[in-house]
């Protein structure tokens, strides 16, 4: 029996604990981009169309578990949402922009406005109902963010 | 290679305890047999091991079948981290510093109890900053 041992072992089991509470509580929330480090990224950067009004970029490796229910997620408001398209990145192909967006776990979502400006952001699997607001919020956007969405699609004008 | 997810958590759960008896007792030769466990589950697959041996005898029975299968890669990838943490502990307390066989055992357990309590994988989660790192080295 060793009194250090039952001391540690007691301490790490509590932090543990606060921390997986953490966790569990913010994890696949979708929270707004503060304003003043405004990220746009375009098609060519996506390697995919924006969509008309809003995108749902997401962040997947081939074999992330929770990556899958947020593809069928995603994919099911895009279908369902006319305007909204799905786009979906392996970051293990994509380094360079897992990379430039600061992406460290996988799924990690992206709401985009029409203009591809990141409105919103999720590490972990989001849920459903946030995901719908965050589409209405995004297709909201203002006709500076279409004027310049035009500009993004043809970035050579 | 798909397996049944509620495998390793049941691992995970069954290594919490005897992490936390190995860090409570001080004992080496405990934490020696479950890096040996970690071993087996790293370099043969999980399924193999003791604990996954125990799941599919005793509690998968009683379960119905899984609702989704997932990739066996990021849990055998934590088995791997496991025993290294374990394996460092183990000599810590046979050889020596004691100190660093609590410390190893410790962040073991709180991976283990991550794992088994909120589902949290910390191989599952490092895999992909494992991988940027790897692709940010090769290109120096």
């Amino acid at each position: 029996m060793s009194e250090t041992g039952l001391v540690v072992c007691a301490g790490v089991l509590l932090l543990a604990t606060v921390f997986g509470l953490v966790r569990a509580a913010r994890d696949g929330r979708l929270r707004r981009r503060r304003s003043g480090d405004e990220v746009r990224l375009s098609a060519a950067e996506l390697g995919a169309q924006l969509g008309e009004s809003v995108t749902l970029v997401q962040f997947s490796t081939s074999f992330c578990q929770p990556c899958r229910g947020t593809r069928r997620l995603l994919g099911d408001v895009a279908a369902a949402t006319p305007g909204v398209v799905h786009v979906e990145i392996d970051a293990e192909v994509r380094l360079d922009l897992a990379r430039q967006l600061h992406v460290l776990r996988t799924p990690t979502v992206l709401v985009l406005d029409r203009g591809g400006r990141v409105v919103r952001r999720a590490s972990g699997p989001a849920g459903r109902a946030e995901v719908l607001s965050a589409v209405a919020e995004a297709a909201g956007g203002s006709a500076a963010d279409a004027a310049h969405a035009a500009h993004a699609a043809h970035p050579g004008e | 290679m798909q397996i049944d997810p509620r495998g390793p958590r049941f691992s995970a759960v069954l290594t919490t305890l005897v992490l936390a008896a190995s860090l409570i007792t001080g004992s080496g030769a405990l934490l020696a047999a479950q890096t040996v466990v970690f071993a087996i589950g790293a370099v043969v697959g999980l399924r193999y091991s003791p604990y996954g041996w125990l799941y599919r005898r005793l509690v998968r029975p009683r379960l119905g079948p899984p609702g989704e299968l997932e990739d066996e890669r990021p849990p055998r990838f934590a088995q791997a981290v496991g025993f290294g943490f374990g394996a460092v502990g183990t000599v810590g307390y046979l050889a020596g510093p004691t100190w660093l066989g609590t410390a190893a055992c410790a962040l073991a357990l709180a991976a283990a109890f991550l794992n088994g309590a909120f589902g949290y994988c910390l191989g599952c989660e490092v895999y992909l900053l494992a991988a940027r790192t790897r692709a940010g080295l090769s290109h120096e």
